[in-house]
């Protein structure tokens, strides 16, 4: 019992600590919205308006107050959840956003949960048989990983896969142009067809995302990789794992039980800064493969000159950032059982 | 009055240099894949430096007769849409990208050092400022603060520099802060605070050149991805304008010809910025190697 209370006291405290970063991400996307070079207000009435006009989002705008009561009408719309309107679709930014985000997250885990399935049993087995041609691969695809360009990457896949092979779909979009989406439950194409039962469009819509998920996985495969790699062999060296050793167990069980479990939780940390990788370069590869994401809809925002569309995708991103750090936070702190002895 | 230096200390001085080069000449033929990084470093400057003198076309002229043509022994990386030779484009383009690239850098490496002393060596209200505003960086996904940054301030290539040193910041205030933190208390800097010396000195003279060999292992390291980070916005259609030749903006267009087997339009760039990321992040390594021998393997 004390031991669960103690655990809901370090989730609380690690909830808490992420209210000052929220705090920051508003402050600076309010920055930015105001920092618009010329006039905010003629840039939100578009090319198209005339003087009264943009007077007149001056003030529906709140833009002749003062920065501090800008900015808690900001909070105040921002509790809404009114991030303003697009001016290239005239729909309010969040309906856009909304309807587009679950593609982009439904890219993002896919090639999260494929790039960890790779790094991970390949920085393990290149910790245990260093200097092996595993240890070998393993270093070439981390210094090659980080070196690649997302989108370059993204078309030389389309290029092989696509255009040579054949094998491949067209990188258009989530789907088939002639299969319709599943009835919306969750958004991911994957499960919703799988819930209503249209085997068809499951298949058209798995192969529309591997090549993206792909792609953006070979990006983050490298950083964890190479951190597995680090840690494992940080593990295999220390002092408990020789005794185990000695003590004469399997080695299933020295590398899986006691290696293993202390060499992940570095590695688990780390995700903070692949999350941060994978975001950004998500954008770059929906770009790529048009898919259908928030990233593509902020670039065609940022070429359209569309601010309050920029603005709330680079809120979303970041809040999104905050979350997952905070989820593998608290996901951390479940996991690790020396957490609980320090208070 | 210029004294002439004593030969027993000129001696040494000789000495110490002769061990630095044999050690780096012992790092650069230990290591071949470091060796390599150096040479192609070095071919990557020169096509920065002399790009436009050396390349058999002009980066911008239009050929309407040589329009897509796959690559061959005149035109080596083949032709884009509008028949210019695109080898002679990756090529300059390699100035572009360097430029952008360096000028961010330098500018983090400027801010970050100057933020991460000020806030290492006097703590207090000043580190925690300092702190939050970094924290409040790595907030962010950072190629997304980049592409805010720049639809702000505006889409221009100064924008990209900016943007690019912003993202950046934070990674060299937290090395140079925590670098003057473990110093702050040091023999050699409590004698110098005791000789007289004002902090700004003890800060530039004492600490700063200690901060200095991890802080160009992390600028080596940073080139390549600021690289990277300002191709991918020019990329996205930020910075860089047509009919500059930008590695980034190069992939872009490239792009669309991709589906229909026009391969070599967006390859070689991409390749071009792929070696040049790959070849500053093994030169970092090897810069590692060499300013801290410690952890050579």
């Amino acid at each position: 019992m004390a031991f669960a209370v103690t655990k809901l006291r370090i989730v609380a405290s690690r909830v808490l600590q992420a209210a000052p970063a929220i705090a920051g991400v508003i402050i600076v996307t309010f920055l930015l919205t105001r920092a618009l070079p010329g006039d905010p207000a003629a840039f939100f009435a578009g090319p198209a308006a005339d003087a009264n006009s943009i007077a007149e989002i001056r003030k529906t705008l709140g833009l002749d107050k003062s920065l501090p009561e800008q900015f808690f009408i900001y909070i105040g719309q921002l509790m809404r959840g009114d991030l303003g309107q697009s001016i290239s679709t005239g729909r309010p930014v969040i309906d856009e956003i909304a309807a587009r985000l679950p593609a982009s997250l439904e890219l993002t885990l896919v090639a999260l949960i494929l790039s960890v399935s790779i790094a991970i049993p390949l920085g393990v087995l290149a910790a245990t048989r260093p200097g092996a041609w595993i240890d070998h691969l393993c270093r070439i695809v981390t210094t090659a990983g980080v070196s690649l360009p997302t989108f370059f990457t993204g078309l030389v896949l389309v290029y092989v896969f696509y255009f040579l092979l054949g094998i491949a779909p067209a990188p258009m979009g989530r789907l088939d142009i002639i299969a319709l989406p599943p009835p919306r439950i969750t958004g991911f194409f994957l499960i919703d067809s799988l819930v209503a039962g249209e085997l068809e469009t499951f298949r058209s819509a798995l192969v529309q995302i591997i090549l993206p998920a792909l792609t953006l996985a070979l990006f983050t495969l490298a950083p964890i990789a190479r951190m597995t790699r680090g840690s494992m062999l940080q593990a295999l060296g220390s002092d408990f794992i020789r005794t185990v050793k000695a003590a004469g167990l399997s080695r299933r069980m020295v590398l899986g039980t006691y290696a293993f479990r202390n060499a992940l939780l570095p590695v688990i940390t780390t995700l903070g800064m692949v999350f941060s990788f994978a975001l950004g370069a998500n954008v770059l590869v929906e770009k790529v493969f048009a898919w259908p994401g928030i990233g593509s809809y902020a670039i065609e925002a940022l070429i359209a000159s569309d601010y309050a569309a920029v603005q709330g995708f680079v809120l979303t991103m970041a809040i999104l950032f905050v979350t997952l750090n905070l989820m593998v936070d608290v996901f951390y702190t479940l996991v690790d059982p020396r957490l609980s002895n320090k208070e | 009055m210029a004294m002439a230096p004593d030969a027993p200390v000129q001696a040494e001085v000789f000495a110490a240099r002769a061990r630095f080069i044999r050690h780096i000449r012992h790092v650069l033929t230990s290591n071949p894949v470091t060796l390599l990084a150096a040479i192609l470093a070095f071919l990557i400057l020169t096509a920065a430096v002399f790009g436009p003198l050396i390349v058999p076309y002009n980066p911008l002229e239009t050929n309407a007769a040589m329009q897509l043509k796959p690559p061959s022994a005149t035109h080596w990386f083949g032709t884009d849409q509008l028949g210019r030779d695109v080898f002679s484009r990756v090529i300059v383009a390699a100035r572009l990208d360097l430029a952008i690239a360096l000028a961010a850098v330098a500018m983090s490496f400027t801010v970050g050092a100057i933020m991460g002393l000020v806030s290492g060596y006097y703590g207090g209200w000043t580190d925690v400022i300092i702190g939050r505003l970094c924290d409040t960086i790595m907030a962010f996904p950072l190629f997304v603060l980049a592409m805010g940054i720049v639809a702000a301030l505006g889409n221009t290539i100064e924008n990209i520099v900016y943007a690019t040193a912003i993202i950046n910041l934070p990674f060299y205030i937290r090395m140079v802060r925590a670098e003057t933190m473990v110093r702050r208390e040091a023999g050699f800097v409590q004698a110098a605070r005791l000789s007289g010396n004002p902090d700004w000195r003890i800060l530039a003279v004492q600490i700063f050149p200690n901060a200095l060999p991890p802080m160009m292992v992390q600028v080596s390291l940073n080139l390549g991805w600021a690289i990277l980070n300002a191709a991918g916005l020019s990329f996205i259609g930020l910075g860089v304008r047509p009919p500059d030749p930008e590695w980034g903006i190069m992939v872009a267009e490239g792009a669309n010809f991709i589906v229909s087997g026009e391969w070599w339009l967006a390859f070689f760039p991409g390749l071009a910025l792929m070696l040049a990321v790959f070849t500053f992040n093994l030169l970092g390594d090897g810069l590692r190697d060499i300013v801290d021998p410690r952890m050579r393997t």
